[in-house]
Order: structure tokens, then sequence, then C-alpha cells
């Protein structure tokens, strides 16, 4: 299982509104690009639950669901085996 | 012929919670109101609570005894709301014919729409579990009567076609209770002549149901045999609602404030139910009366701020009935509606004025007005209704489909 893991964004939004993530940052203060926007659509995250505007990035060469859910970014985060 | 989707969200209110915290679609949960309070009462369950019994409407108490393992969870009101918003977004990328009922069942007339009604039933489906990570039933049909029946016959995750060439074998054999708008008393009036299965109203002379139902019986003659020729309504922004409001002729006249007083209660709650469902609050509200040689008149009152709740509502109707009624004549009808509206924006801004009794009033209608809509009007009333004995009364009103005044 995984759990929603909230971060903080930096995003780009174009004249038309249309939406960008440019950085991802998590908790640790680690920051990782966004290398490429590879889709967008409306999603349940059927791994970490919540539901919202599922951005598809690559990062690092690994695609990465960042969903936005009702104005707060998320992740799926792996569970740590203390968390639930 | 036409094609009609009726397109139902499975346990609307439970699988939004187990979108947000799927761990709970492996345990019994329900959603309840004022879970707090051991008198909250369950406004869904999943599918586990289900299976150990757990019924919508039942006190947590209760539900627990069959299932101690129930986790309750309290409702997000509007997190259905955004998720009720979300699903008709997807529902007009097919049709603008949409009607509304309730949050979680919607009409959809997809006659002009080439991929035809089961194709889209099924995409429909494929996308609300992407999209919303919710489950759909549709009925696929060439009426809205067929449509709602085929939507309630398999769940959750389905479609059901009722066609022109199989709706004898499918729809006859089920018991007459499942048709849209009979009710428990209507559901009696024919157990009494032996009428049991749609197949029986179908095949039996108009006439009959005449005789035991008045028009209305008709009304059901039609419906049993694919008859039902209503329209998909459509809602929103081509049509708004200028008003919402009921009225109704009590069987005898009646003579004494607690009578009219139980009417106007029952009038209001019904009101109520219904801004709600559209989303919406008013500012005036509306009497109407008509005595037994039928003369009326009509005054209305200004709130302070615009209401959806029953209460407010029928405390209004209740004083204008007192300061302008001198029951000079006996009252053949009462009629209360609710105008001035606005479209109410969640629960939020009533939040905003800091008002915690009267969202928590809100909420707690919402529930019941729910339960209402699910079992019949009859299924939950306030106490003082129950004393005028009219409840049954209002519940036959909408057995026979009564499409209200707007
Ligand atoms: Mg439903």
């Amino acid at each position: 299982m995984a759990h929603r893991a909230y971060v903080r964004v930096l995003v780009d939004v174009d004249e038309i509104g249309q939406v960008q993530p440019v950085k991802i940052y998590w908790e640790d203060g680690r920051c990782f690009e966004v290398d490429r926007l590879l889709d967008v659509r409306r999603a349940a995250s059927t791994r970490a639950g919540g539901q919202g505007m599922r951005y598809t990035c690559r990062v690092r060469g690994r695609a990465v669901n960042l969903f936005e859910d009702e104005g707060r970014w998320f992740v799926e985060a792996r569970d740590v085996p203390a968390r639930r | 012929m036409r094609t009609i989707l009726h397109s139902d969200l499975n346990n609307f209110y439970a699988s939004v919670e187990c979108v947000y915290d799927p761990s709970l679609r492996h345990r019994p949960m329900a959603v309840c109101g004022d879970p707090e309070a051991r008198h909250g009462i369950v406004l869904a369950k999943n599918m586990l609570a289900k299976q150990a019994g757990v019924k919508t409407a039942e006190a947590i108490w209760q539900a627990r005894q069959k299932c101690p393992d129930l986790v309750v969870v309290a409702p997000n009101h509007h997190r259905y709301l955004r998720f009720s918003r979300m699903i008709r977004q997807i529902y007009a990328e097919y049709t603008h014919k949409i009607e509304p009922f309730g949050m979680d069942e919607a009409w959809l007339d997809v006659s002009d729409h080439p991929m035809g009604g089961e194709a889209i039933a099924n995409e429909l489906r494929l996308r609300a579990r992407q999209e919303l990570g919710l489950t759909l039933s549709v009925g696929v049909s060439f009426n809205k009567v067929f449509a709602k029946l085929g939507s309630d016959m398999k769940k959750p995750d389905a479609t059901t076609v009722i066609s022109a060439d199989n709706y004898r074998e499918r729809v006859w054999p089920l018991p007459v209770g499942a048709l849209l708008y009979v009710g428990p008393a209507t559901r009696r009036k024919l157990a009494a002549r032996n009428l049991r299965t749609i197949g029986d109203v179908a095949r039996c002379a108009p006439e009959t149901l005449r005789t035991a139902l008045g028009k209305s019986g008709d009304m059901l003659w039609c419906y049993a045999n694919g008859m039902d020729r209503s329209p998909v309504m459509e809602l929103g922004e081509s049509m708004p609602v200028k008003s919402v409001g009921n009225s109704m002729t009590t069987p005898e006249d009646m003579r004494s404030d607690p009578e009219a007083r139980a009417v106007l209660l029952a009038l209001s709650e019904n009101v109520a139910d219904r801004l709600r469902a559209k989303g919406l609050r008013g500012r005036e509200v509306c009497l109407w009366v008509r005595d037994c040689e039928l003369r009326s008149f009509t005054t209305q009152c200004r709130l302070r701020e615009s209401t959806a709740l029953a209460s407010e509502i029928g405390r209004s109707a209740i004083q204008l009935f007192r300061c302008h009624y001198r029951w000079e004549k006996p009252i053949r009808s009462l009629g209360v509606s609710v105008s001035m509206l606005e479209s109410e924006d969640s629960d939020v801004q009533l939040s905003i004025f800091g008002e915690a009794d009267r969202v928590r009033r809100y909420e707690l209608e919402g529930t019941l007005g729910e339960i209402r809509r699910r079992f019949g009007s009859t299924a939950i009333q306030r106490a003082s209704i129950l004393e005028g004995g009219y409840a049954a009364t209002l519940g036959s009103v909408e057995a026979c489909g009564t499409r209200f005044m707007e």
C-alpha cells in the first residue's frame, strides 16, 4: 500500500491557464525537477487514495504521479512499515 | 425510439470515503450522521457492512449490534457535492439532457448520440472508475421508468439493458414495488387486488387500476407496459428554477390549527428535500391556502437569510398561516413554496457565518431527506407530522408520481 504524501510544488501557469509542475519539494528538503510532463487527466489514485487532476511527470527518468486534490498536491509514496 | 440511461453511483457516500481511505474497502464501514451521538443514523454503507446486515437509516448502535467491527465515518458533504458535480461533467460530454435525481442519480437522454446506449453506459462506468474511483450502475432503456429499474437490477458497476424486446422477460416478473413511484401505500392497494408483479399490473385492465388508484392507475399501467413518455428534464443553466413548492389536498377538510400545522410541516420537509437535491436555497416563503369553497389566497414573507432548512421553512409557513387565516371555513388544500432562490455553494458558505448549529441542522436534515428519498416520504418524519395523521397521505401523493409545481 501507498499513502498520500502531500508536497510543496512549484507550478507554471501559462496564459491560457494550463498548469505545468516544475519542481517537487520533498519533505526532507530535497528538490526534484520535473523533466517532462507525460500526461494530465482527472483520476483517482488507486494506490494511495484520493482523487484529483493527475499530472504524470518524468522525474529522474521515472514516471511519477502528482495529484492536485482541491488545491493541495500529493504524490503516491510507498508506506514505510511503521505507517498504516 | 428514445435511448434513456439511468446512472446511479453505488453506495455513493461510502464509496467517496473509500476513495480517500482505500483501507476502508476491506473493512465494514458506514457513513453516519452525528457519529458521536449514540443515535446517529447510518447514511450509507459499503458492501462489507451491507453483507453484515447494516441498513441505511438505522441507528449506529443497532448497526453495531449486527456488525461490531463497523467503522463509522462522519459525512463530508462538500466532497459528495464535488463528486456529484464531476460525474455530471462527465455525463455532459455525452448529452445536455441530464436530469439529476438526488446527488448520486441522473437520467440521461442519449437518443442523439451515435455511440448507442449500452456503449455509452459502459464508457461511463469505466470513466467513473478511473477518473473518480467510483462505480456506477447504469440502466439502459427506451423510457425513464425502465432505465431506473435497470440501474437497480445489477449492482455494483454494471450495465443492464431493458429493451423493447426483452422487457417482458426482464421486468414483468419483478415485484411491482420495484417500479418508480410505487410506494408502500400503492403496493398494499395493488396487493389487495392480487396484483403483485409488474407483469400483473401490465396485463390487467386499466379500469381495474383506475378503480384501485384513481388517475394514477392509468399512469402505472403505462409504466408497466413501457409506455412512459416523460422527457428527461434538462436542469441547469438553460432552465432556471424560479421557485420550489408543493401542495396537498387532504382527504378530509382540515378544521384545526394542529391539522394545518402537520400538513405545512410535511410540505416544508418535502420542499426542503427538493431544494437540497437541486443545491438551492431561497429567501422567500410563500403560503397558499384554499378553503372548502375553493377560494384561495397566497401570502409570503422574506427571511433574513436564504434557507433550505425544513424547520425554518415550516416555521415561516406556520407563522404566515396563523397571521392570515381566521378559520372562517375549513381548508381543502395547502401549499408551501420557496422562491428568490440562489445556489447553495456547498456547506462552506453556511459556516462562514459561524452558525455551527445551523450547519449541523442542515446536515441532519440532509440526512433525513436522503432517507426519505430512498425509502419513501413516510420513512422518517417529525413526530408532529405523524400526530396529524397525514404522513400516509403525503406518501401516496408521491407514490402517484405527482410532478410538483415548479
Ligand atoms: Mg446510489
